[in-house]
């Protein structure tokens, strides 16, 4: 399986961790993916906004080096993955807008380079019997929310690789891990996506509502695959508390870092320290890899379960929901060994 | 309000449905779009309504809204909408006719944001992210919000100091094509 990449400009940035993290996960898998040569920004949000043209015509010039790539493109960005589709689109559907994007760019493109999302690939193209054999390190007990957010599955007459309203590509690879996906009813509800920069308030308000029913439906943890999802979540959960009222620490992983941990990559292959909301506490309740350098006594599968208390009483913060937390004393979590 | 009740000739449905590419005409009003927008609480203007006001011709209300620059462009109302409508094309293209026909926007900082973005993608070919943030703040005036997130965002590598530049001229020609092909004939 090859594919040319397409990170995108906050993989750069921003997201550094979620481009680490993919490429991590590719090359475990055997996937084979190369970055395409000067790729430029896709316009993302602001370039829709203001200019038809400008929308159309940064996505085909990507997608025409992808073409000389002779290979698909994978993204690991939402709203990349979006903007390359809807030229796609637009391209494929549309004789006006392929001569427009032909004339903008001085090429002729005829929308024949597919584009996939990194979740598209690990769970329809590897497929998740591969992912199931792969692991080497079972996220057993950990409680995940999958968050899609709104432009991996939206609109679905052109991203169309997962139910619009219900999608569970990302809850079945979570469940392939050894995880447990919550069923939770803001799957596909809004972050406020770019308001994070002109409106931080209304994502402060958002964020809180996501984090707030995650935890209220049970999850320890959050999975996106969106760099603004990320960022809205868990950078400006600390806001989301102040503002919103009490919410307990709760990670936002990308997707990719979860594959990685339970393929038994490092937290520093993963880029794991870029999190504002520290998972340690959470991953040192996961059972250690199979094959473990210190041995097995003290292990965390099989020893002192009884003696463990239920988890919530010992983290930092007080869980406000009921329902939310694990209650659950039979999880056999313990004190892994040496993973600090 | 005064200016709905007047006649008026469909120029503002006709000139937003070829910018949209999407028939604004066909809205039947049945509210699911403004039912499950994100932003409904926080828009002094639901997108059903705008769809209406489209309909009634009210030019100014719809292009001095806060709404049509507070929507996040999330596809949530476009998905759902029995009759077909891009609802989220319909907003890009009410926030162009602002910028386009100078309306007073109430909130300017979606537009200022806009423009501090794609002066980074034009400079720089890729969005130089700490450019574009000091560039947007001048704008705004808005200088001191977030500034504490940036020593912590400094120290996780999430931001770097200078721009990764890549294909300049191919995308300063792009900007400058696109810009004549906006342009009304």
């Amino acid at each position: 399986m090859r594919y040319a990449f397409f990170p995108g400009c906050s993989l750069e940035s921003t997201a550094w961790d979620f481009a680490r993290s993919t490429q991590a996960v590719c090359q475990a898998l055997g996937i084979e993916v190369e970055e395409i040569p000067g790729w430029v920004c896709c316009g993302s949000t602001p370039a829709h906004g203001t200019s038809a043209s400008l929308a159309l015509a940064l996505p085909v010039f990507n997608l025409q080096k992808a073409r000389a790539m002779g290979r698909p493109v994978l993204t690991a960005c939402a709203s990349c993955y979006a903007r390359l589709r809807t030229a796609n689109h637009a391209v494929r559907h549309d004789p006006k807008e392929k001569q427009r994007a032909a004339r903008i760019t001085n090429q002729p493109y005829d929308g024949s380079v597919e584009v996939h999302h990194i979740l598209d690939v690990l769970v329809n193209h590897l497929g998740l019997d591969v992912v199931r054999a792969a692991v080497k390190r079972r996220l057993s007990g950990l409680k995940v929310a999958c968050y899609y957010g709104c432009l991996l599955t939206r609109p679905p007459e052109v991203v169309a690789f997962d139910d619009a309203e219900h999608p569970t590509a990302m809850d079945r690879l979570v469940a392939a891990l050894g995880a447990e996906p919550i069923d939770w009813p803001y799957k596909t509800e809004c972050c406020g996506a770019s308001l994070s920069m002109t409106h931080a308030d209304i994502v402060s308000r958002l964020s809180h509502r996501l984090v707030a029913m995650a935890r209220c439906a049970g999850a320890a943890c959050i999975a996106v695959a969106c760099p603004l999802c990320q960022v809205n979540l868990d950078m400006r959960q600390a806001d989301a508390r102040k503002n919103h009222g009490e919410l307990p620490e709760t990670p936002v992983f990308y997707i990719t870092q979860l594959v990685g941990l339970a393929l038994g990559l490092s937290p520093e292959q993963l880029g794991l320290n870029a999190l504002s909301v520290r998972p340690d506490g959470l991953l040192e309740q996961l059972p250690m890899p199979v094959v473990s350098q210190q041995g097995m006594e003290n292990c965390s599968c099989c020893c002192d379960a009884a003696a463990e208390e239920p988890r919530n009483r010992s983290r930092g913060t007080v869980p406000i929901f009921a329902a939310g937390g694990r209650e659950n004393g039979t999880v056999p979590f313990g004190r892994a060994g040496g993973s600090r | 309000m005064t200016e709905v009740l007047q006649w008026n000739d469909g120029a503002l449905v006709r000139e937003v449905e070829r910018l949209s590419g999407t028939a604004v005409s066909a809205c039947f009003q049945c509210h699911k779009c403004s039912t499950g927008c994100p932003i409904g609480p926080d828009m002094d203007l639901l997108s059903s309504q705008i769809m209406r006001l489209v309909h009634l011709g009210a030019e100014q209300d719809v292009l001095e809204s806060q709404a049509i620059w507070l929507c996040a462009s999330c596809e949530a109302c476009t998905t759902r909408c029995p009759q077909g409508i891009d609802i989220a094309a319909v907003m890009d293209a009410l926030r162009m006719l602002a910028v386009e026909r100078k309306a007073a926007l109430p909130d300017a900082h979606g537009e200022q944001f806009n423009r501090s973005f794609l002066s980074s993608v034009r400079h720089h070919g890729r969005v130089f992210e700490l450019g574009m943030m000091a560039a947007y703040k001048l704008r705004s005036g808005d200088v001191f919000s977030d500034v504490d997130k940036v020593p912590q965002m400094l120290g996780k590598g999430k931001l770097s100091f200078w721009p990764r530049r890549s294909n300049v001229k191919q995308v300063r020609d792009m900007f400058r094509r696109a810009q004549q092909e906006d342009e009304p004939a």
